[in-house]
């Protein structure tokens, strides 16, 4: 097999494996399928970033057309951080679907599930190596119409509405994308990403087309990457999909969303359209600042853990928003690097509360009390999960806390660093108030006797919190590739 | 064996003995052997360090490099040498005192608490070692996780309503001021490093040292600078040991120790007396010690007496840091040392009148020297080297500390001193005086009481006073009694201990 057509594999195998599950109707065989496929993805991701690290960005002509009239695959130090984080978590978290979706009423339907997760991965996978904008927002559409069936296979029945709402906000949000496109397209007459930048200067920054575009597409990604006060849909959402759901889409589709911003804002548009044309940074820094504390604060209040969990998302997309706002390649770097070690802390915290809730049926945070006794390896994945989203040291929490504060320094805004601080001191109380109860209240009376997790769930979850620290003391693989992607998109202005 | 390896060892051996401790959990003889055979190897692996240090090197032990520049590194210097030392020596001690106590007051979850003991002293080994700010840092963070579940030990309201203050005032210090501190050092600086003469001089405006030294004083909460020193006394809901060997020694002395360092390897002595930037500290300091004892003049609760006994000698240490001359700076050092041994007697003594009598008030505890004359006499040696009179070793340490307020011209500060010493005996004597002295009629009555529940008649009154000896268990009264005599060593031998300090403001 040649290495050539690896950009394209890399998505294909998903792509058949997914009608395969439905076609082989067994839940065992299509459980193998999409564990083998998405490991096989996993595998092409390497490979992909080992040779993009070598040789620099890599252009696939998609069946011999080439660009930029054919589709082209490109692949830049961004785009295959992001296919990394996507099918790293899509391979941890699939071999642990199989023991977690027994407990949500859906095992007959498995098949199905295993169908929807590959196309969800698939589109996923698509929208970062994509280099044509029509085909992004294909692959999108792709992977958020299967995350809506995914969701409403959640077994509360507010699993349905959750769906709904995604659904409506989702849509919104890829039909401003498409608009986008579309405007980009009338005004510069070409689809493919890196072609429109080059013919957007000739077109004009002073262009109303243009800038329409740019409103078009920052709160169309603005949505889908729930940034605070578009966010309304992400609590129910996680909250109510299955768990195995969460923990995937938790750590991925949200990444995703905020790849394609960095994509256009920065690659597209470029840094002096984006920046200096228009006023962007303000508005960024202001919501990100906001969404790290207000939703930070209502995560402490909140008495079902998958919420608390959730809203903690959007505070920490807060911090993505942040080191964007910063428009250097310190603040990339910091916000890029946090796509990463966010998708490790909350992957591995869903997987735990799976985990939980696959014994005792529920993530309240009163049916947890007096947990650790019973499942004392489950709630210490937690307490190390916990402990990355604060951002103790030697977790890969405080590597991006670290960079962001840095980062912050360097422009000289020392306030802005110090709210860094106070805001990662919100998650010390959220994330304590479930270890407290874990650890120093008593069981209910219903709950004294359950066991410890099935090691086909806890493997997983325990492979993330390594992860969490491995990342923590290990940091130049995972800082170094964002600290090419972040120079990479700022040369590009 | 390489001196590397000694150091990687020393933190690693209570690690591994965390792991072992966890297996024989069951076990609960075979876990304490290995508590205390893990504690004598870390002593001895700490002591194969010693001589090069002795001799003027700095073994240094690089293990990764994190970030850029900002390696997990260890280098060993006087300063973190003698805190290496106390810490895994006095950690011997106290494990075979908790032998005595905790199975005297049968308390439950005996294994996690050798395990969480065991990862602490990990820690502050670590802390004693750090190379640069960086790697101390994270040692300190795992120092207050690690003692979390020792404060919260018994479970109850209490004891979790004190963990929430512990951690509460403990991480948001460390991450809301001290981590922006050591951030703005190495934005400053570009690098973290423990380094002879600072690394902070002609990096920052001189105006903004006062703020600097803000942030990292304020910011290392385990010093306990007033107000921030709540969380101390409400540790002392854990088990005596903890109190003792932990909230007496290694946590607090991890936190004056990073004093120290930061004022001799960060700042730079020479910078803060030129710049003044300390002026303010030493009124602060100052103002703990005294508060500090008078809040204790108030307690009746012996182990919260010795917490704010605790609190005002940290200050002393901080203190000596914001004169910041030769002569107090190794006053402050060796002071870490001195109150190290005094304050844990007098912990062990307060674990074992709990144990042996169950009285936790000094009010209830007349008449009691004599039912346990070791332990009250132990408690007379602690309290006379905290107080600071010879022939004890707290003695030295307050003299230097003197002499270094004397160099620098801050008279004031030797008032300071000699009105705590004051202090100090009007909290601390008492307790001793009224074990011998005052009516006995307390323990008359509680003669007559057990009488009345049936034991065996005691003879009683006043006519045979020490008719009756219950001293604590012996794995309570010989550690407090070793480090009673630690206290007279200290002062012995104090030349030496001196001799090895200089160097660091050389």
């Amino acid at each position: 097999m040649s290495f050539a057509h690896l950009p394209a594999l890399v998505i294909v195998i998903p792509l058949i494996c997914a009608p395969l599950c439905v076609l082989l109707r067994r839940k065992d065989w299509a459980f193998v399928v999409a564990v083998l496929a998405t490991w096989a993805s996993f595998a092409c991701s390497i490979l992909l970033t080992i040779q993009v690290m070598e040789v620099g960005t890599i252009s696939y002509a998609m069946g011999g057309w080439a660009p930029p009239y054919g589709i082209e695959i490109r692949l830049d130090a961004l785009s295959v951080y992001i296919l990394l984080i996507v099918s790293g978590i899509g391979s941890v978290v699939a071999p642990y679907a199989r023991n977690s979706l027994l407990l949500e009423h859906i095992e007959e339907r498995a098949h199905m599930f295993f169908s929807a997760y590959l196309l969800c991965l698939c589109g996923l996978m698509g929208v970062t190596v994509t280099g044509d904008a029509f085909n992004l927002f294909v692959f999108l559409e792709i992977s958020s119409l299967s995350s809506y069936v995914l969701i409403a296979l959640g077994s509360d029945r507010r699993a349905l509405t959750a769906s709904y709402q995604y659904l409506v906000m989702g849509t919104i949000g890829a039909t401003f994308i498409v608009i986008a496109v579309g405007l980009l397209y009338q005004a510069t007459g070409s689809l493919n990403m890196a072609d429109i930048a080059n013919r957007l200067p000739e077109a004009g920054y002073t262009n109303r087309t243009v800038i329409a575009a740019f409103a078009f597409l920052v709160i169309g990604a603005g949505l889908k990457i729930a940034i605070f006060p578009l966010h309304q849909w992400l609590p129910n959402a996680y909250t109510y999909a299955p768990n195995v759901v969460s923990a995937f889409l938790a750590a991925t589709a949200t990444k995703v969303s905020v790849y394609i911003l960095l994509r256009f804002v920065f690659s597209v548009f470029g840094v002096e359209f984006s920046f200096e044309t228009l006023p962007t940074a303000l508005p960024f820094l202001v919501l990100a600042v906001l969404a790290m504390f207000l939703p930070s604060i209502v995560a402490c209040f909140q008495k079902n853990v998958k919420r608390v969990l959730a809203y903690s998302s959007v505070a920490q997309i807060g911090y993505m928003i942040l080191g964007l706002g910063f428009v250097s390649v310190a603040g990339l770097t910091a916000s890029i690097l946090h796509l990463f070690n966010h998708a490790l802390m909350k992957g591995a915290l869903f997987l735990v509360l799976g985990a939980v809730f696959y014994r005792i049926g529920s993530c309240h945070i009163d049916r947890m009390a007096g947990l650790a006794k019973r499942m004392p390896w489950t709630m210490a994945a937690f307490v190390g999960g916990g402990l990355s989203l604060i951002g103790v040291p030697t977790t890969a929490g405080f590597v991006s806390k670290w960079y962001l504060i840095l980062a912050a320094l360097e422009k000289g805004w020392w306030y802005v660093a110090v709210l860094i601080v106070v805001s990662s001191l919100i998650a010390v109380v959220y994330v304590f108030r479930v270890i407290e109860a874990a650890y120093f209240r008593d069981a209910p009376e219903d709950l004294r006797d359950v066991a410890e997790a099935p090691i086909s769930l806890l493997v997983p979850a325990w492979i993330l919190v390594f992860a969490n620290f491995y990342f923590g003391v290990e940091t130049s693989v995972s800082v170094g590739i964002a600290e090419r992607a972040a120079q990479a998109l700022m040369g590009a202005g | 064996m390489d001196v590397q390896d000694y150091i990687a060892l020393a933190m690693l051996l209570p690690l591994i003995g965390t792991v072992m401790i966890w297996m024989s959990g069951p076990r609960p003889n075979q876990r304490e052997v290995v508590t205390v055979v893990t504690a004598i190897l870390t002593f001895l692996c700490v002591l194969q360090v010693l001589p090069p240090v002795l001799a003027g090197e700095n073994p240094t032990l690089i293990i990764t490099e994190i970030l850029p520049g900002l390696p997990l590194a260890f280098v060993v210097e006087p300063l973190g040498m003698m805190f290496a030392l106390i810490a895994s020596f006095l950690w011997i001690v106290t494990s075979f005192y908790a032998i005595g106590y905790m199975r005297g007051h049968n308390e439950p979850n005996q294994t996690r608490f050798y395990m969480c003991f065991a990862i602490a002293i990990s820690s502050a080994i670590a802390v004693a070692f750090s190379g640069n700010m960086f790697t101390l840092f994270i040692a300190y963070e795992v120092l207050t996780l690690s003692t979390y579940p020792l404060v919260t030990h018994n479970q109850d309201e209490e004891a979790k309503r004190a963990g929430r203050t512990y951690l509460g005032i403990l991480l948001t210090t460390s991450i809301g001021l001290l981590l922006v501190a050591i951030l703005w050092t190495w934005f400053a600086a570009g690098t973290l490093d423990f380094t002879k003469g600072g690394i902070l001089k002609g990096k920052i405006d001189d105006g903004l040292v006062i703020v600097m030294l803000f942030l990292y004083m304020y910011g290392i909460g385990k010093a306990a600078l007033m107000p921030i020193h709540r969380w101390l006394p409400a540790a002392m809901v854990a088990p005596t040991p903890v109190s003792a060997l932990l909230h007496a020694v290694a946590v607090v002395k991890a936190g004056v120790f990073t004093v120290l360092k930061v004022i001799i390897y960060i700042f730079g002595a020479d910078f803060l007396t030129e710049t003044g930037a300390s002026v303010w500290l030493m009124y602060v300091a100052g103002a703990t010690v005294l508060l500090a004892s008078l809040v204790a003049l108030t307690k009746d609760n012996l182990k919260a007496r010795l917490a704010y006994s605790t609190v005002s000698q940290l200050s002393y240490v901080v203190l000596a840091g914001a004169l910041a001359t030769s002569f107090s700076l190794v006053g402050g050092a060796m002071h870490i040392a001195m109150h190290a041994f005094g304050k844990i007697t007098l912990f062990f003594c307060a674990g074992a009148i709990m144990v042996a009598s169950h009285k936790t008030e000094i009010s209830q505890m007349r008449g009691l020297g004599w039912r346990m004359p070791f332990t009250f006499a132990a408690f007379l040696l602690g309290a006379l080297s905290v107080i600071g009179l010879p022939p004890l070793g707290g003695s030295w340490s307050k003299w230097y500390i003197a002499l270094g307020a004397a160099d620098a011209e801050q008279l004031v500060f030797i008032a300071v001193l000699m009105i705590s010493s004051l202090l100090n005996v009007a909290y601390l004597i008492p307790v001793f005086a009224r074990g011998f002295f005052g009516p006995r009629e307390e323990e008359a009555a509680q003669m007559a009481d057990a009488h009345h529940h049936g034991q065996e008649p005691e003879p009683s009154g006043h006519a045979e006073p020490k008719s009756r000896i219950a001293e604590a268990p012996l794995f309570c009264v010989i550690p407090l009694w070793i480090t009673a005599l630690g206290c007279v060593a200290l002062f012995l031998y104090a030349d030496r201990l001196y001799a090895m300090l200089e160097p660091i403001v050389k």
